[in-house]
């Protein structure tokens, strides 16, 4: 027993385990696949109980007697376990505590493990005392629809009062409050055949195709191989079926290019051979081994699918048949076959088909007496009906349960035959089968419709996606015989498909088989709520009224009555409820027609799809050079996109924030500062035609710009708005270096990729994002030449004259290291951008401060840098947003008239051009002592604050230290022509309003004289 | 979806950024193009069931431009080319 074992053990008495488990009353003699050597102990609802390794928690619950297992979703009826798969819409549990608490988790799939601690959901107090079974005393309330009907008025008590009730009176379990304290990871893949689904149909694929050498991917939802012959005594090629099984698995393992995923459930199929499927890696374990994820997410990509899903069992629709007791005639011998388990000590069987009579000799072989065996159908098989009475069953032919009767467990049954005889049949297990549907949720992801299959009662698949093959169960073909023949030869053509040879190879032949159907839908004469989906509580009344109030298509149905639409789909209602709904409109099934399936066919938690990519790891995160060493002087960082930047430096006693960028900004302004700009995207444009390409791309001219000068640069898109700004320098003839903002870096990359490759690709030029290589720091304020001066080497003249406002040229520094030095300034002040290689960009930040230090230089952030361009008037992200127009943001005048342009024609169309539009503007506030607010409106003095009075509104405020208040930029219809005028910002979600004085954006400088000192 | 590209081989659809349709042939650039057809070219696209040539960019690979054809209907991708050589092409035919 492992660790955690122990622990649930002590805490549950005090004492060890084993010596104090429970028996396992209903655990047969010998038989199924689990270890009786080992015993586990788990605990459900408090309660200690004993299972065997290889159980589902399901399994050991009937083993240890339990049969109610949990409350229904909108009456609280008691409810037990209905099948032994992933179709169970009853049993769910919520297992482990804390923040590894999981709700609805299927009993019946859910591994069973030493220390495992379940809880049934939904009751209240406790399982068996449910005080809001009431509801079902209440029930005319409820009927289908109810949400639309019941809490209809007033509006206001939906929120308050009814939405607060249906949620407590209707939970599904309880979501864990902590955080998820387990990994996900996703992972890609590639095989030449996906087979999907390990029962004897998808191993007989998986082996004709594995031979051949062909890369084959195995993915089986449950932790064994074998699917129903795990479950059914049946015997393939001479020997009994699981044993065929454990040598095709030895097989397979011994093939070098075979993988078996197994716990992994694929669950949706995709365009180009792509599939979803999800690996539970650590769900059957207390907690992740060290290093391993709890799930892992695969994108498989495959040449060629196998879809060897299976069936599902459908229930039958009668009064009662919800009654724990109640269960799926196949889950039966899974129970019995697979886990040497009797679900009942006294059964019947209700069945309209051929197949399920063999649950009436398991039983009988298991040694559960059978009662009888029930079946509608006025004549039987003869065969059927001899081993029915072989096994000792009453055959009740032409016959019908209409009601099981019992509360938190079945007493006995109601049974009336075609000739107005009456039974009651004494049982506490009611096996009942109303066919199989093949599993053909996948086959339908890519838009395929199943089509009905009058013959076999079936909805099988229609047109699979490209490359997939549908085989077994999940075609149609319920025999095994059939299933292992098509598997055989889908395996072995989709080898050939893929370009492997294959042997010829004989294929494994099983015993016959009937599966004859005779449908039967629901049973008239049926007393009491008869369900067809157990989950969501809809029974056959709810869709009666349903065709009654005119919800008839099937789409309709299944959002009005919620048929179908809970954690379970609706795998073992839906068929029955599109079954009822064509009976009551008097169509066909086949005219009825089926719902969409999308994926995912099985519930995927949240976790599993984020992978990685989970809080710091959301996104990747970019640090530029200069980070470490910002991070020792415990800077604050600030998300800027991808990227993690330094916001503020702020020193031992500064009380705030703004106090530390107010320090920063007066340090700029008076001395020296430096500031990594790295983010800034970098494109080196090179070619005969580059300077051609600038002026295409950029509304003003760059084919005039001289060789080693820097300009401003707009840039529009196609529709004529503004997409970007940025500096660009030309370092030669044929070579410039653009710079772009932060957020548009990618973008406008790929925006000149289209112009280049698609729009002009007979223009000579070449683009190369150079961001990551070049680390760019600005140094600004009145003593940067000074600061400069000490770092770059003799040959760079720094004089005014040689090196003036946007000078750019390249250089070293630092004694040799290569760099490339601009003169151009966001803060307005005497400044210059000096890039290194990236490499030494953490170096140059360490000797900048060195040489600094005389001069009082002090690194700013990104903080600092916004006030300062706010101060200055520079639009940045909040201006260029998208909806804005050159002149929208004063730069009208850029828009060159000597050259064609992308936006030119688009730009000049009348709206955009229309004097009335909101233009860039500064706004100071009236009392001085105000603050301002980003994203106020802007209203006449004395208008109402209505949509049809908004002149516009602020973009940007800022505390400005050099002017000692707030100032603010905005756009403001007519704004240029306003200066002077008074308006009100309007802000009715933070502070109201404040009066603010319209002036010109720049306001600190407005000549420009310390750019050019 | 996979989209084979001519520089990466077949890569999933999430390495790439769509664009649009590659049909609408721009204004030459320079000309003394009329507003209506600049309305056109920039916002007006069809809308077909079918074959389809469209621009993706592979953003999470080789950052080139292609023109992929693809069917609306199926998703059936038939083919990848580096959207420079369409366009040379085109530009080429009379
Ligand atoms: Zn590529």
């Amino acid at each position: 027993m492992n660790v955690a074992g122990r622990i649930v053990a002590r805490e549950a008495n005090g004492r060890s385990s084993a010596a104090t488990l429970p028996t396992q009353p209903f655990r047969l003699a010998a038989g199924g696949l689990v270890d009786r050597s080992r015993t586990l102990a788990f605990t459900f609802d408090g309660k200690r109980y004993a299972g065997h390794p290889g159980d589902t928690l399901a399994a050991a619950l009937l083993a240890n007697g339990v049969r109610l297992v949990g409350r229904s979703f909108k009456y609280h009826r008691p409810r037990g376990i209905l099948s032994a798969g992933v179709e169970e819409p009853n049993a769910l549990a919520e297992l482990r505590s804390g923040a590894r608490r999981e709700p609805n988790t299927r009993m019946t799939t859910a591994e069973l493990y030493d220390g495992l601690q379940a809880a049934s959901q939904n009751r209240f107090p406790s399982l068996a005392f449910d005080l809001r079974a009431v509801n079902s005393l209440l029930s005319p309330l409820l009927v289908t629809g109810f949400y639309y009907k019941t809490f209809m008025w007033p509006s206001s008590f939906w929120e308050k009062v009814y939405e607060p009730l249906i949620r407590r009176a209707a939970g599904l379990g309880r979501a864990a409050t902590g955080a998820d304290p387990d990994h996900y990871e996703k992972s890609t893949t590639f095989c030449d055949l996906l087979v999907i689904g390990a029962g004897p149909a998808g191993l007989a694929a998986a082996l004709a195709a594995g031979r051949s050498g062909a890369r084959v991917i195995v993915c089986e939802e449950d932790f064994l191989l074998g699917g129903r012959a795990l479950a059914d005594r049946r015997r393939v090629e001479g020997r009994p079926a699981a044993s065929w099984v454990t040598e095709a698995e030895a097989e397979l393992e011994s093939l070098p290019e075979v993988r078996i995923f197994r716990r992994t459930a694929v669950f949706g199929a995709y365009d180009g051979g792509t599939y979803a499927a999800l690996e539970r890696v650590a769900d059957h374990l207390p907690v992740p081994p060290a290093h391993q994820p709890r799930q892992r997410l695969w994108r498989i990509v495959a040449q060629r699918a196998v879809l060897a899903a299976g069936a599902i069992e459908r229930p039958l629709v009668f009064g009662g048949n919800d009654r724990p007791g109640v269960m799926l005639a196949g889950a039966v011998r899974s129970y019995l076959n697979r886990f040497g388990v009797a679900p009942g000590s006294r059964a019947a069987v209700f069945s309209n088909n051929d197949d399920a009579v063999r649950t009436v000799a398991d039983l009988a072989a298991a040694g559960v007496p059978v009662s009888a065996y029930i079946d509608p159908r006025p004549q039987i098989p003869a065969a059927v009906r001899q081993v029915a009475e072989r096994a000792g069953a009453r055959v009740l032919t032409g016959a019908v349960v209409q009601r099981a009767v019992g509360w938190e467990k079945l007493l006995y049954v109601r049974v009336a035959n075609d000739t107005g005889q009456e039974f009651v049949v004494n049982c506490d297990l009611l096996a009942i089968s109303g066919g199989w549907s093949p599993t053909v949720h996948l086959t339908s992801h890519a838009g395929g419709r199943p089509q009905w299959r009058e013959d076999i009662a079936a909805f099988v698949p229609g047109t699979p996606p490209p490359g997939m093959t549908v085989i077994g169960a999940a075609a149609g073909d319920l025999a095994l015989a059939d299933g292992l023949a098509a598997g055989a030869r889908a395996g072995a053509q989709a080898a050939r498909d893929c370009g492997f040879s294959v042997a010829d190879a004989p294929v494994p032949f099983a015993d016959a088989e009937s599966t004859v159907i005779a449908p039967l839908w629901r049973v008239r004469n049926a007393t009491g709520k008869a369900f067809v989906d157990f989950q969501n509580d809809v029974t056959a009344t709810d869709i009666r009224i349903a065709e009654q109030e005119g919800f008839r298509s099937v789409e309709h149905l299944k959002r009005y009555t919620t048929l179908g639409m809970a954690t379970d789909q609706g795998k073992t209602a839906n068929i029955n409820g599109l079954a009822l709904m064509a009976e009551y409109t008097a169509r066909s099934i086949a005219e009825t027609g089926t719902t969409r399936f999308r994926p995912p066919t099985t519930s995927v938690a949240i976790a599993a799809f984020a992978g990685q990519h989970r809080g710091r790891e959301f996104r990747p995160t970019r640090l530029p050079p200069t980070h470490a060493w910002a991070q020792e002087l415990g800077a604050d960082f600030v998300e800027t996109g991808e990227w993690l930047r330094a916001q503020q430096f702020s020193r031992p006693g500064e009380p705030d924030w703004l106090a530390t960028v107010s320090r920063e900004v007066n340090a700029v302004r008076n001395g020296v500062g430096f500031c990594d700009v790295s983010t800034l995207g970098k494109i080196d444009i090179q070619g005969a035609d580059a300077a051609e390409f600038l002026d295409r791309v950029y509304a003003n001219l760059f084919s005039t710009l001289p060789v080693g000068r820097a300009r401003y640069g707009l840039m529009l898109r196609e529709d004529g708005l503004v997409m970007d700004d940025g500096t660009t320098s030309r370092l030669g003839e044929t070579h410039y270096a653009m710079t772009t903002t932060t957020a548009n870096a990618a973008r406008v990359l790929q925006h000149l990729a289209l112009c280049r490759e698609w729009l002009w690709p007979s223009l000579d030029v070449q683009i190369v994002p150079v961001t990551e290589q070049w680390a760019q720091l600005s140094i600004a304020g009145p003593k940067a030449r000074a600061v400069l001066q000490a770092i770059v080497d003799p040959a760079f003249d720094l004089s005014n004259q040689a090196f003036p406002f946007m000078a750019a040229g390249a250089g070293t520094v630092c004694g040799g290291v290569a760099a490339r030095l601009f003169r151009i300034s966001f803060s307005g002040e005497l400044a210059y951008e000096l890039a290194v290689p990236a490499r030494f960009g953490d170096a140059l930040a360490r000797r900048l401060m060195q040489v600094g230090n005389d001069f009082g230089i002090t690194p700013y952030g990104t903080e600092a840098l916004g006030v300062m361009r706010i101060e200055k008037g520079h639009p940045a992200g909040p201006e260029l947003n998208g909806q804005t127009t050159a002149g929208d943001i004063g730069l009208g005048r850029l828009l060159s008239k000597k050259k064609d342009f992308i936006g030119r024609a688009m730009a000049a169309r009348p709206g955009l051009t229309d004097p009335n539009r909101p233009t860039l503007v500064g706004l100071r506030p009236l009392d001085r002592a105000a603050r301002l607010r980003a994203g106020a409106h802007f209203l006449p003095r004395d208008a109402a604050a209505t949509a049809a009075n908004d002149q516009g509104h602020m973009t940007s405020v800022a505390f400005s230290p050099t002017l000692g208040h707030w100032i603010g930029l905005g756009l403001l219809a007519r704004g240029p022509q306003r200066l002077g005028e008074v308006v009100r910002a309007h802000d009715p979600v933070r502070d109201g309003d404040v009066l603010v004085e319209v002036t010109s954006p720049v306001f600190v400088d407005p000549q420009g004289v310390r750019l050019h000192v | 979806m996979r989209i084979p590209c001519p520089h990466c081989g077949e890569r999933g659809f999430q390495e790439f950024a769509y664009y649009g349709d590659a049909g609408p042939k721009r204004p030459a650039h320079g000309g003394d193009t009329g507003e209506d057809v600049w309305f056109d070219y920039v916002y007006l696209r069809d809308n077909p069931a079918g074959p389809h040539e469209e621009l993706w960019y592979h953003a999470a690979g080789c950052r080139t431009w292609l023109v992929v054809t693809r069917n609306t209907l199926t998703h059936e991708v038939a083919g990848a080319r580096p959207a420079r050589d369409v366009a040379l092409e085109r530009s080429a035919a009379p």
